[in-house]
């Protein structure tokens, strides 16, 4: 497998969000705001080629039968890091993700990469398939959270771009996740399919 | 198998217990210091803080230069929110005037009951400062008319929840004795 190709899947081809459709639960509910999503990108990027290097490296030494309970165990290791080192260095952002931290446990793209790439692949290509399916995720969330953010509170990464408007409250709301994420994937599957008829 | 999993999960505990180690003095420092920016932003100024428990709620007293009380920041919290849990740190003055207010815990609905961190400040539409709840018992003008606070737009149980913990704490503040 190429270099180019693992970066391709990770940003675009295979995008967790936009393509794969994997871990929504996170996505919808930490995308209040720009910041809050790329935080939640960074953490799930960290665990995910963290997970990955490990993964690939005790892929011989797993045994089949037990792999998934060993993939969680490894999984959460890293997970329960993050948030520890959140909790005592970032206590604001601790606050407003806290409980989403330890739900990066079970988003299904952290497991189903350790099971679809780290247990077949070299170390190499599996850390490069955690950081870039990681930051697939991480600026998907990011542009959710911008998009919410923007028409929900009219602020910009927590600058008030329309002075004394409320926004659109509903865009921050379960209901306003639902329809932005619904739209941005139309948008963006619209022009993935436009640019691979050119080509 | 069982050799296996046996010692990822011992690596995994190990790597875990030696992070905790580390990180567990600098957690406690970041909620102590939450505390105190909070007591700090509520109360007026004062010289010495006398920390007392009464009716199970931890109370900060200061005091002046002179040994006088200034007033108390009092945490007080109920579960009556719409999102569960709020915990707030409430200030009076010596004559149990409510000086200010910090939200240590809350989950409440972004964008609308947790506009509370700053729709009750002085100067806001909900302004609680200044009101003494001992005398006349805070209320959403909804439920006690135009004496009442003006509750958060759309979040009328988050402000009655916000409220029964001003008034809860400042019978606790009623009850200090020297």
């Amino acid at each position: 497998m190429k270099t180019s190709d693992i970066i391709k899947n990770g940003l675009i081809k295979e995008n967790p969000i936009w393509v794969l459709i994997l871990g929504m639960c996170p996505t919808l509910a930490t995308t209040t705001s720009a910041i809050n999503g790329m935080s939640m990108g960074l953490a799930t990027t960290f665990v995910l080629m963290m997970s990955n290097i490990v993964i690939s490296l005790l892929k011989s030494v797993i045994p089949d039968k037990v792999r998934i309970p060993a993939f969680i165990v490894i999984i959460a290791t890293f997970v329960t890091m993050v948030e520890m080192v959140m909790k005592a260095y970032l206590p604001a952002l601790y606050d407003s993700l806290g409980l989403f931290i330890a739900l990066i446990v079970v988003n299904c793209i952290v497991l189903g990469r350790a099971e679809a790439f780290a247990s077949k692949n070299s170390v190499g290509h599996s850390f490069l398939d955690g950081l870039f399916m990681g930051l697939g995720f991480t600026w998907a969330l990011t542009l959710l959270g911008m998009v919410r953010e923007l028409l929900g509170t009219g602020c910009f990464f927590g600058h008030s771009l329309i002075g004394g408007s409320d926004g659109m409250l509903m865009m921050i709301l379960p209901p306003g996740g639902f329809i932005a994420l619904g739209l941005l994937m139309a948008l963006i599957n619209h022009l993935r399919s436009r640019s691979a008829k050119k080509s | 198998m069982l050799l296996s999993l046996t010692a990822i999960a011992l690596v995994a505990a190990a790597a875990l217990a030696a992070l905790n180690a580390v990180t567990q003095e600098p957690i406690a420092a970041a909620q102590q210091a939450k505390v105190q920016e909070a007591i700090s932003a509520v109360l007026p100024a004062f010289d010495k803080i006398e920390d007392r428990d009464i009716d199970g709620k931890t109370c900060h007293l200061a005091f002046n230069q002179g040994g006088e009380l200034v007033g108390a920041a009092i945490e007080a919290g109920n579960d009556k929110g719409f999102g569960g849990r709020i915990q707030l740190m409430v200030g009076f003055d010596a004559e149990g005037l409510v000086t200010g207010y910090q939200i240590l815990e809350t989950h409440e609905t972004p964008g609308l009951g947790a506009k509370a961190d700053q729709w009750f400040q002085r100067g806001n539409k909900g302004d609680i400062t200044g009101r003494k709840p001992a005398e006349a018992v805070l209320g959403v003008k909804k439920d006690i008319g135009e004496s009442g606070v003006d509750a958060i737009t759309g979040s009328t149980i988050t402000s009655r929840a916000f409220l029964d913990i001003v008034n809860d704490a400042a019978n606790t503040f009623s009850s200090i004795t020297i």
